[in-house]
């Protein structure tokens, strides 16, 4: 994981706000403040971010490494027996854990993707010279300042099957009532509405900052050569938003993995089987399912590794693609 | 990994390189395309900002009825009389107000504790020199990639057995580790501290120490303002982890809110009412810093 921190790009990640004071000339000479800066005290400021890290995040990974090696029982933690990977060739076995990682699969897909391209849209939209332009931008945001719970909550109400106004407005128009809980596509499709209303504007912001910083130029040079708005949506700002619609994919599946809240609270009941067939079991409840309702930490704790390297490989795929495209250009 | 490190930005690479100070960038950032929206722009805004309110309004609007009313063909669609009377009960069914004061408690201690952490770390990434600083700085940026199922079950016997299970501090220590605060604050104060500015701090012989607190914390201060608004944010809305460290007799806002809606009541109106009191004062806090957090998404666009 080799991160490129002297990279000019990575720097320019967070620009200081309009309000700041005015940023050093880019080319500092590095030579003097090597000298100047070269300083012991460094561990110092880093020491209380790394000793909470290491007591809450790195000592707990590895030992969830070495739990998924035991079978552990929750009522019984010290007394953990080695097993070898035999968690994880249960897990292979496991009909739950396939039909998990299918559920979490379609779902992610169900939400990433509607998600991304409306973001995209919206953000094109938010990008004209607006009236009420924070207006609009705060209320996009709205969403995603509503707890999980809340959100989880309020859209169960509302993909209610006897009452619940999305039923109600189907009705309306003359189709018949969905019930949104009980099939399998169904659900799943009303959990990634949940998860789409919740981020769509968050990464409606995120492409709009990236397509203010798109030179004025290339849009001047396509009007020039009579394209189209349309045609210059596609052309030249979809092609400068690459890498940030790489990005906010990469996110997008880092979080459609670990999806977890939406489905456990989506029942009503508080169960966390995810739906009397499991129809909509994600891998985050089925993890959360075998260490804390059947109390079989060691299987838990291979699902959870089960789930990084679902994201590793993904982030790696990713990665690739970024790769090779930076090549293709160069 | 550098599909992490080198998000969108790459593009505004160009202008900011270019540019010197901040001012002219945001001459430069206005210049941007700057056609006026058409009406179906308007149209298509308006519809989206309906379908991002109306969830919230109705939660309101089911709160303020009985159930009955709700249940009604057509539904009714303004509020109603019965809202206190729906809150009432809904804080009988759940300790919503403690779990109110217990979520400004956690949010609060761990906005405090992470915006001063990474600023800390943030400064030493960007500023010093020191041996490994790529390496962990490396660290620092992978763990982001890492979910959070992967550090629960050691963290809850840790919990278990100090017997911290319920109480707030088990909430609030494990969160304060923010790999995107000290990304988020190495980027800032890499761009928007002047090295002479250290300089100048060292030759008048003030110790790193000195330095930071009265040169590197005043130029930090709009990105810290910025990070503690996404961490209260974050903090507030955080399920996974409070709903195994906490139960229902000490729980945060998430917690009750999960356990309002398990079943356990069967009066829908009542539900909404709960769900309205728990998510009202983040929203509050959204309406008046709004303008202020979509500003700091739109720097930092990196998913917190």
């Amino acid at each position: 994981m080799t991160i490129a921190s002297d990279d000019p790009r990575v720097a320019a990640v967070t620009a200081p706000p309009p309000d700041a004071p005015p940023a050093a000339p880019a080319a500092a000479p590095r030579r003097r403040r090597a000298r100047l800066t070269r300083n012991r005290w460094g561990y110092a400021y880093v020491a209380p971010f790394f000793l909470l890290f290491g007591a809450f995040s790195l000592y707990p990974f590895l030992y969830t490494a070495y739990i998924s090696l035991h079978e552990v029982r929750l009522s019984d933690i010290d007394g953990a027996e080695f097993v070898g990977f035999g968690n994880y060739t249960a897990l292979l076995q496991n009909e739950f854990f396939w039909n998990a990682a299918r559920n979490t699969l379609t779902i992610g897909i169900l939400s990433t993707v509607p998600q991304l391209c409306i973001a995209l849209g919206l953000a094109h939209l938010l990008n004209y010279r607006l009236r009420g332009r924070t207006f609009f931008r705060v209320a996009m945001l709205m969403p995603y300042a509503t707890s999980i719970a809340a959100a989880t909550l309020v859209f169960g109400q509302l993909f209610g099957h006897d009452y619940g106004l999305i039923n109600a407005l189907l009705q309306g128009l003359g189709l018949d009532r969905v019930d949104w809980e009980a099939g399998t596509l169904s659900s799943q499709v009303a959990i990634s509405v949940i998860v789409t209303w919740r981020w769509t504007g968050y990464n409606a912001l995120i492409y709009l900052a990236a397509m203010q910083a798109i030179p004025n130029d290339l849009y001047e040079a396509a009007t020039l050569d009579g394209a189209s708005r349309w045609k210059q949506f596609i052309h030249v700002t979809v092609p400068a938003l690459k890498p940030t619609i790489l990005f906010t994919i990469v996110v997008s599946t880092i979080g459609a993995v670990q999806l977890f809240g939406e489905p456990l609270l989506f029942s009503g009941n508080g169960m966390t089987n995810g739906g009397a067939s499991n129809q909509y079991q994600t891998l985050g409840l089925l993890m959360y399912d075998q260490g804390w309702t059947n109390f079989r930490l060691g299987q838990a704790a291979a699902t959870a590794w089960a789930m990084f390297l679902i994201i590793l490989v993904v982030v790696g795929a990713c990665a690739l693609i970024a790769r090779r495209r930076a090549r293709a250009e160069r | 990994m550098t599909t992490l490190a080198t998000p969108p930005e790459e593009s505004v690479d160009a202008p900011a390189r270019t540019v010197a100070s901040a001012a002219p960038r945001r001459r430069r950032r206005r210049a941007g395309r700057v056609t006026a929206a058409g009406p179906l722009t308007y149209l298509l805004l308006a519809l989206t900002t309906l379908v991002s309110v109306f969830p919230l309004y109705w939660t309101m609007v089911a709160g303020s009825h009985t159930n009955a009313e709700i249940a009604a063909t057509p539904p009714p669609f303004l509020p109603d009389a019965d809202l206190f009377t729906n809150i009432g009960r809904a804080m009988e069914e759940a300790p919503i107000g403690l779990a109110i004061v217990n979520s400004v408690v956690v949010a609060g201690c761990i906005t405090v504790g992470t915006v001063l952490c990474c600023t800390l770390a943030g400064f030493a990434f960007a500023k010093l020199r020191f041996r490994g600083n790529g390496v962990l700085l490396g660290l620092v940026i992978g763990t982001m990639m890492v979910p959070t199922q992967l550090a629960i079950i050691p963290l809850f016997i840790l919990i278990a057995e100090l017997q911290w299970v319920d109480h707030l501090q088990a909430v609030v220590l494990p969160t304060l580790v923010s790999a995107f605060g000290v990304f988020f604050m190495r980027q800032f104060l890499t761009q928007a501290l002047p090295d002479e500015l250290l300089e100048a701090g060292r030759v008048d012989g003030a110790s790193t120490w000195r330095i930071f607190w009265s040169i590197v914390v005043p130029v930090a201060r709009p990105a810290m303002a910025v990070l503690a608004m996404l961490t209260f944010l974050t903090a507030w809305n955080d399920f996974f982890w409070p709903i195994i460290a906490l139960t229902t007799n000490n729980p945060t806002v998430q917690v009750a809110l999960a356990g309002l809606g398990g079943g356990y009541v069967p009066d829908r109106a009542v539900i909404m009412a709960g769900t309205l009191v728990g998510t009202l004062p983040v929203l509050v806090v959204f309406v008046v810093l709004g303008k202020q957090i979509v500003g700091g998404i739109m720097q930092g666009a990196v998913k917190g």
